[in-house]
C-alpha cells in the first residue's frame, strides 16, 4: 500500500465524495428546472468524474507495482491518442512500436527507483534513438515533421506523466506528515492531482461567471483572464490550505506550489488545446464521456507534473 | 472444444484487444443489428477488423456471426482452417471458381436462415492501407436473394494502420468505426451497388482522416 488511509487521505476521499455528489445534485436540479433543455453531456462528464476520481485515488491503495502500472497505462492511453491523433508516416510504423515499449522501460525506472536513469532516458536516449531508427528505415520526405512531432508526444505523454509516479518514490521525511509510513510520496500525489484537476474546473467557474477579456483567443476562446487570475488564486490558497497535511512544504514554499500548478495547469491545457486547433478538432479523443479523450483530462498534468515535481525534490529531497 | 475456444478467443484475445491495446471510437452503435437474420457490410484493410467488428457484440451474438473468408488463404494449413471454421465459424468462398459461388450461396442461406448475421468485406482483400477499394459486386446476389435481410455498412478506420498487411507487429491505434444507416435491396443491382459505395464513402468522409502514405 503507497498511502495509508490516515486522516488526510480519509480527507480527500470525503472531500471529493463531497463534490461529487454536490455536482450530481445540481446537475439533477438542473435537468429538474430545465426539463427542455438537454444536459446529457453534463450528465456523463459528472459520471466520468466519478470513475476517473475513484480510480484514482484507489490505485493509490494498492500495491506500488499496481499503482505504477496504472500510471503507465494511462501514459499508453495518452500516447495511443496522440499518435491516432496527428498524421503519422507509414514508414515510422516500426518506430511507433518503439515508443509504445519506451513507456515500461521507463516506469520500470521509477519502479527501481533509479533516479538518473528516470531523467534523463528519454530526454538523452529515445531523443537519438528516434531520428536513428527513422535513419534506418530512410524515409526522407516528412522526416523532420515526423521526428518532431513524435518526440513531442513521447515527452508529453510518457515523460511527464511518469513524474506523477516518480513522486511516489520521494522518501517523505519522518517526523512532519503520516510518520507511521516514511516512505509515502502518493500523499503528494493526490496533492498535485487534486490540485490540478481543481485549479482546471475553478478556471472554467470563474471564467463562467465573470469572465470577459479573452488571453489566447486564437488558441482557447474560453480562456479569459477573470478565469485564469481566479483560479490560480483560489488553487493558491488552497495549496497553502492542504500543504501541511500532504507535503513537507513551508507556508512560503506552498503558495509558489499553488502558483506552479495553476500558471502551469493553464499553460498545459492551452498547449493541448492549440495541437486540436491545429488538427481541426474539438476533442483528443472520445474514451472519456463528457470530456472527450484523454488528453483532455490530462493536459494539465503534463506540465504541473513535472514541474511540481523538480520543485518539491529540490526543495526537501 | 471449439465452444471453449470460441469462449477464450472471444474473452481472452478479442475484447482485451479491441478495448484495450486498441481502443474503438464507435459512431451510432444502435444502428447495429441486435438479431440476425442480417447482413454486416464493411471494408477491409487488416486482420483485425474481423476482431474489431466481433467485439462490438455482446458475446451470444457474436457467436452467431459469421464472416465470409477466403478459402485459399485460409485453409492454407490444417491448424488455420480448423481455427476459421470451429472458431471464428467463417463461410469460405473460393475466390478461384466460379462454381465457387453456388456453394457459397447455399452456406450464406443456411446460416440467414438459421437466423445468423453475415460478415461481409466486398472489397474481397485487405488491399493498400486505409485506402477504400472497388467493391465486389457478389455482395448484390446475396442481398438479391436475401431481401428480408437488412444490410448494415460499418467503416473500420485504425485498423489498417495497426495491422496492415505483409505486417507481423502490431502497433496500437484507436480505432474509429461509423456506423451507416441500414440499407435494403433497391431491385437493381447497379443501384444497390452505387448506393452501397455511396454510403461507405460518405461515412469515410465522415471522419476526415488524413491520407496515410
Amino acid at each position: 500500500m503507497n498511502i495509508p488511509l490516515t486522516a488526510p487521505f480519509l480527507g480527500v476521499l470525503l472531500g471529493t465524495l463531497a463534490l461529487l455528489l454536490l455536482a450530481s445534485a445540481l446537475a439533477f436540479l438542473l435537468q429538474r428546472r430545465h426539463p427542455e433543455r438537454n444536459y446529457q453531456e453534463l450528465h456523463s462528464r459528472i459520471h466520468t468524474w466519478w470513475i476517473i476520481a475513484f480510480l484514482f485515488l484507489g490505485s493509490l491503495l494498492a500495491p506500488r507495482a499496481v499503482t505504477l502500472a496504472f500510471f503507465a497505462f494511462i501514459s499508453f492511453l495518452a500516447l495511443k491518442e496522440y499518435f491516432s491523433l496527428i498524421p503519422t508516416r507509414r514508414a515510422d510504423r516500426r518506430v511507433l512500436f518503439y515508443a509504445y515499449a519506451a513507456i515500461p522501460v521507463q516506469y520500470f525506472w521509477v519502479y527501481v527507483n533509479w533516479y538518473e536513469m528516470f531523467a534523463i532516458f528519454i530526454p538523452v536516449y529515445m531523443f537519438l534513438f528516434i531520428p536513428l531508427r527513422m535513419v534506418m528505415i530512410g524515409e526522407t520526405a516528412g522526416f523532420l515533421a515526423a521526428a518532431g512531432t513524435l518526440y513531442w508526444g513521447l515527452m508529453t505523454t510518457v515523460y511527464s506523466l511518469s513524474h506523477l509516479g516518480a513522486l511516489l518514490l520521494l522518501p517523505f521525511p519522518q517526523g512532519r506528515v503520516w510518520t507511521s509510513e516514511p516512505a509515502s510520496g502518493a500523499a503528494l500525489v493526490v496533492y498535485l492531482a487534486v490540485l490540478t484537476q481543481l485549479n482546471d474546473v475553478l478556471q472554467y467557474v470563474w471564467g463562467k461567471s465573470l469572465g470577459r477579456r479573452k488571453v489566447v483567443p486564437k488558441v482557447s476562446p474560453g480562456k479569459t483572464w477573470a478565469g485564469v487570475i481566479g483560479g490560480v488564486a483560489t488553487t493558491t490558497l488552497l495549496a497553502v490550505l492542504l500543504a501541511p497535511y500532504f507535503t513537507p512544504l513551508t507556508r512560503r514554499e506552498s503558495v509558489l506550489a499553488g502558483l506552479l500548478i495553476g500558471i502551469g495547469g493553464f499553460f498545459g491545457d492551452i498547449t493541448v488545446s492549440a495541437v486540436k486547433r491545429d488538427l481541426h478538432r474539438k476533442d483528443s479523443g472520445a474514451i472519456l464521456p463528457g470530456h472527450g479523450g484523454i488528453l483532455d483530462r490530462f493536459d494539465s498534468l503534463t506540465y504541473t507534473a513535472p514541474l511540481f515535481f523538480h520543485f518539491v525534490r529540490y526543495l526537501h529531497f | 472444444m471449439a465452444r471453449l475456444c470460441r469462449f477464450l478467443f472471444f474473452f481472452g484475445l478479442v475484447k482485451p484487444l479491441a478495448s484495450l491495446v486498441l481502443g474503438l471510437n464507435v459512431r451510432r452503435r444502435h444502428w447495429l443489428p441486435r438479431r440476425g437474420p442480417a447482413i454486416l457490410v464493411a471494408n477491409h484493410n487488416s486482420h483485425l477488423d474481423t476482431v474489431v467488428l466481433l467485439s462490438l457484440f455482446p458475446y451470444r451474438l457474436a457467436c452467431q456471426l459469421r464472416p465470409v473468408a477466403a478459402a485459399d488463404y485460409f485453409f492454407r494449413n490444417r491448424a488455420l482452417a480448423w481455427f476459421v471454421v470451429h472458431v471464428l465459424r467463417i463461410i469460405p468462398l473460393d475466390r478461384t471458381a466460379r462454381a465457387g459461388t453456388v456453394h457459397l450461396l447455399k452456406d450464406v442461406s443456411e446460416a440467414l436462415a438459421a437466423g445468423e448475421i453475415l460478415l461481409l468485406f466486398p472489397e474481397g482483400t485487405r488491399g493498400e492501407p486505409e485506402q477504400l477499394g472497388e467493391f465486389r459486386s457478389g455482395i448484390a446476389h446475396i442481398v438479391k436473394a436475401h431481401p428480408e435481410a437488412p444490410v448494415i455498412p460499418v467503416f473500420v478506420h485504425g485498423a489498417g494502420k495497426a495491422l496492415p498487411r505483409g505486417e507481423a507487429i502490431l502497433v496500437p491505434f484507436f480505432c474509429d468505426i461509423f456506423v451507416g444507416e441500414p440499407l435494403h435491396w433497391s431491385g437493381d443491382r447497379a443501384r444497390f451497388m452505387d448506393q452501397l459505395s455511396a454510403r461507405f464513402h460518405q461515412l469515410a468522409a465522415e471522419g476526415e482522416f488524413p491520407a496515410w502514405t
